[in-house]
């Protein structure tokens, strides 16, 4: 996948970043920019004039255990990252999925392209997503400007909040050179509770009653037979998974709860602290998903509307974030697939496979959402055309 | 303060502006006699005032679309409005421009269980909200103190937080769609029920754009379920530092409160004084320590928070043993500030976050400048996102003492900055912190967020005058200087 023609400049600071992009700019020129490179398959760039990689800006700067903040450059690497708060009982709540063998990437994550792709694991239905611990940033624009916007402290409201607009944005607005996000304590525990066998409008109906109990579930997935099927589980039905997180007599009391809340929905299995990252590791790499020639599309619509994606398109399914996520793997026609994501009140963006990669955008949104492009990045040097039109 | 100067061309223009949107908003919408204006002519930061040309009160969407348009096709500037409630002048109005207030969008649209949102109108206030799914066992998350009056639509403008936001978020992160109307008319839909949304996050930038970028005419928010208990623990200190010290080993015990209240000395004082709330009266800092969850969680922490706080000396710790005592302990915190109107004539709020380890020193630097200021200062704190509420007391009626409140106050914010954190945490900036924006910002940050607004808004007529100390045209904005280092654009005068 990598585009051995195009140079690569490697900047070892965010002047030096600066200066790549302002040249680029200058010179007509098309950048690429890349952090590990595991997520360059969704939506490939065509013909860039050069890549510019992040690999130089790599340092850890600050990390404030006490004040649940971490600054560091964007292209530390996430796992990098995930040792080094849970050396202080830590965690990054956002959960960021790795992907990368889903995508068949060689190469490590990094921080920036879990926030410039707002990549959340099953823990965004509780703790919010990447956009939601993106607190500060330093960044070059595609005009080679050197900005900040936000802070170094959890709570901001002074200026707009560009990092919102940065998470998401796949490096089409700027170049991050510096990030501040928010962490959280650990849980000190966790406990997953199953439910076999349940169709996916069933499914759905009793992560609604789990989410809709005061129990703080924090994972809410199910996976078809036909998912749950295929390795790593290798299982013969249908698995709903609630996950509860936090101290120990907390996690007890809500599990106690939450068995009796679902016991019209069948027998409720427990998996233990050990097993429970482990299946929900499984869930945010989406493993059942690793293999297959089919294109592999991540669906994002509200919940509660989730099973009808497996109900009305053709292919696997898993379902995520209490059925808000949906990952289908289908040979279906991706006309089909985005229009049925748009009426169900979401949006389809396709990760493996042949065609456009991103929903496209319309009317006056679309003209709203080029112009912001432009204000970022008017020339059209960074990841241009990688979002689709605009 | 200087706001820009009125043009006096649309000032003219009053009678015809008055005619040609009373036939956009017909009926009782459209206020142009001064009398009708006077209660429109500040927000909560009530040391300004000015008289729009007129104030435009639409009930549809349609409306805001069609009033807006036809002020940008005549050059007349809107300041939006929920119920007013700013504490940085969001909604102070211009005088050459008209005051566009949502109350009247009042419905609450859906509420979708099922998705665990509500799809409401801007000015359902944030209580409201509450109310209306709590029988349901939800809630809304996002507390202002304000929550009472103020508005779900000023809320997204200002980002707004509250006591919970450690644990809970602000309103940014507690959103899930919103429909906004462009300064051009145009209404455009961000978000939904969903998670994510396709493209950029425009629903993003847009919260806590201060009512810069668009006028919010539905919200969708996400709706938690109410914890099973709560429990608060009240914890007096002989020292700030031993508060702080505290405030810091319940995060290192991997514990994230609800809420985590300090007060300083004075701000004790005058709660007490005020609602007798049983506060320790030989105490120099107050902690109040919220924990909500299943009984047993509440039981274990608020047990494990006593025993830090013992370790650090404190001199009380109570811990509410009913709902009546849980609220007795936070009846003074709520009630702070209108208790330190009652001990001052008037008082300026300041609102800054900072790392939480520079506590005792800022405090300290606080009080040394309130000496040399003369005047007093009371500390509220919400101690867990190191978000400080200084309270300055004044009397509007000396000479010289608005000013002196007001130089104090920005000597808070900037060393809230120079020690690692920020001009404002939750009320936002407006037109009180507008010129201290060069503390934190420099003018390529702030030529980058205004590009943003630009491509909001490129006539920059909507609420100008808020946020930035410069607005620069936006033409001027859009060339592209590929040269670095240079001043890039061209000093505009200021106003």
């Amino acid at each position: 996948m990598l585009d051995l023609a195009a140079r690569t400049e490697t900047p070892k600071t965010a002047e030096e970043v600066a200066q790549v992009v302002a040249e680029a700019g200058a010179a007509g020129s098309r950048l690429e920019v890349v952090g590990g490179g595991t997520k360059r398959g969704i939506g490939a760039m065509q013909g860039a004039d050069a890549v510019l990689s992040l690999a130089g800006l790599s340092k850890m700067i600050d990390y404030a255990p006490e004040e649940l903040v971490l600054t560091a450059q964007p292209g530390v690497k996430l796992a990098t990252l995930e040792k080094l708060v849970a050396a202080q009982g830590q965690m990054l709540p956002f959960e960021p999925p790795h992907l990368a063998k889903l995508l068949g990437a060689r190469g490590h994550p990094t921080l920036g392209g879990a926030l410039t792709a707002n990549l959340s694991g099953p823990r965004r239905i509780r703790c919010g997503a990447a956009r939601d611990h993106f607190l500060g940033l330093q960044a070059v624009t595609g005009r080679g400007e050197l900005v900040r916007a936000g802070g170094r402290v959890v709570k901001n409201v002074t200026g707009y909040d560009l990092c919102k607009l940065m998470a998401g944005s796949w490096g089409t607005l700027a170049v991050l050179t510096e990030v501040t996000i928010k962490v959280l304590p650990a849980a000190r525990t966790e406990l997953t509770l199953l439910l076999f066998g349940l169709d996916d409008r069933r499914a759905g109906e009793a992560m609604t009653a789990a989410l809709n109990a005061p129990a703080e579930v924090s994972g809410a997935a199910h996976l078809p037979a036909a998912t749950a099927s295929r390795p790593p589980l290798r299982g013969e039905l249908a698995v709903t998974a609630l996950r509860l997180e936090g101290f120990e007599a907390s996690v007890t009391s809500r599990a106690d709860q939450l068995v009796t809340l679902l016991k019209r929905f069948g027998r409720v299995e427990l998996l233990d602290a050990g097993h429970s990252d482990e299946f929900w590791r499984q869930v945010r790499e989406v493993e059942a998903f690793h293999h297959g020639l089919e294109r592999l599309w991540r669906i994002s619509v509200p919940p509660a509307e989730g099973w009808r994606v497996g109900e009305q398109l053709p292919g696997v399914t898993l379902y995520d974030w209490g059925g808000g996520l949906v990952w289908l793997q289908s040979d279906a026609d991706p006309a089909q697939v985005r229009g049925l994501a748009r009426a169900l009140g979401g949006h389809a963006t396709l990760y493996r496979g042949e065609g456009v990669a991103f929903e496209p955008l319309s009317g006056p949104l679309a003209a709203l959402s080029a112009r912001v492009k432009a204000a970022f990045d008017p020339l059209g040097v960074l990841n241009s055309g990688r979002l689709g039109q605009g | 303060m200087k706001m820009p100067l009125p043009d006096a061309a649309l000032v003219a223009r009053k009678a015809e502006i008055v005619r040609a949107l009373k036939r956009l908003v017909p009926g009782e919408g459209v206020i142009g006699d001064p009398a009708g204006l006077i209660p429109f002519r500040s927000d909560g930061l009530s040391a300004y005032r000015q008289t729009p040309l007129a104030v435009v009160l639409p009930e549809t969407t349609a409306q805001v679309s069609a009033v807006l348009a036809w002020c940008q096709a005549n050059g007349v500037k809107v300041v939006p409005r929920g119920a007013g409630t700013s504490l940085s002048g969001g909604a102070l109005p211009l005088q050459d421009g008209i005051v566009l207030g949502m109350a009247k969008f009042n419905r609450i649209l859906d509420v979708d269980h099922a998705n665990r949102c509500a799809v409401v109108q801007p000015g359902v206030t944030n209580l409201a909200i509450t109310a209306a799914v709590e029988a349901d066992g939800f809630y809304y998350a996002p507390d202002p103190s304000s929550q009472i009056a103020c508005t779900i639509g000023g809320n997204v403008a200002e980002n707004s937080g509250g006591v919970h936001c450690l644990k809970y978020g602000l309103t940014t992160n507690n959103l899930l769609g919103c429909e906004i109307v462009l300064m051009s008319g145009e209404v455009v839909r961000l978000g939904g029920k969903g998670f994510d949304a396709a493209g950029y996050d425009l629903l993003g930038v847009v919260t806590g754009s201060e009512g810069l970028l668009g006028v919010v005419t539905e919200v969708t928010v996400r709706l938690l379920t109410k914890p099973q208990a709560a429990r608060a623990i009240l914890l007096g200190f002989a020292s700030v530092e031993a508060a702080g010290a505290t405030v810091g080993d319940v995060i290192a015990a991997g514990v994230i409160p609800a809420g985590m209240e300090m007060m300083d000395r004075p701000a004790i004082v005058a709660a007490e004084a005020f609602v007798g709330a049983g506060y320790p009266m030989d105490a120099e800092a107050l902690l109040i320590v919220e924990l909500d969850g299943p009984e047993a969680e509440c039981a274990e922490l608020s047990a494990h928070v006593a025993e830090l706080a013992r370790a650090r000396g404190a001199t009380t710790i109570r811990t509410s043993q009913s709902e009546a005592e849980r609220l007795a302990f936070w009846a003074g915190r709520k009630a702070a500030f209108p208790a330190v109107g009652r001990i001052s004539p008037d008082y300026y709020c300041m609102d800054g976050t900072i790392p939480r380890r520079q506590l005792p020193h800022v405090l300290s630097a606080i009080g040394q400048m309130g000496l040399e200021y003369g005047l007093g200062v009371a500390n509220v704190f919400h101690a867990g996102d190191g978000n400080l509420h200084p309270l300055i007391l004044y009397d509007a009626d000396k000479p010289g003492q608005l000013e002196a409140a007001e130089a104090f106050g920005a000597d808070i914010l900037k060393l809230c900055v120079a020690v690692g954190g920020v001009l404002t945490g939750e009320h936002g900036v407006g037109v009180e912190k507008r010129d201290l924006m060069g503390e934190m910002f420099s003018d390529t940050d702030l030529a980058c967020q205004q590009r943003v607004k630009c491509a909001f808004d490129p006539e920059l007529l909507l609420n100008p005058g808020k946020v930035f100390p410069r607005l620069h045209r936006c033409a001027e904005l859009g060339r592209v200087h590929v040269h670095r280092g240079a001043t890039a654009f061209p000093e505009l005068p200021r106003f």
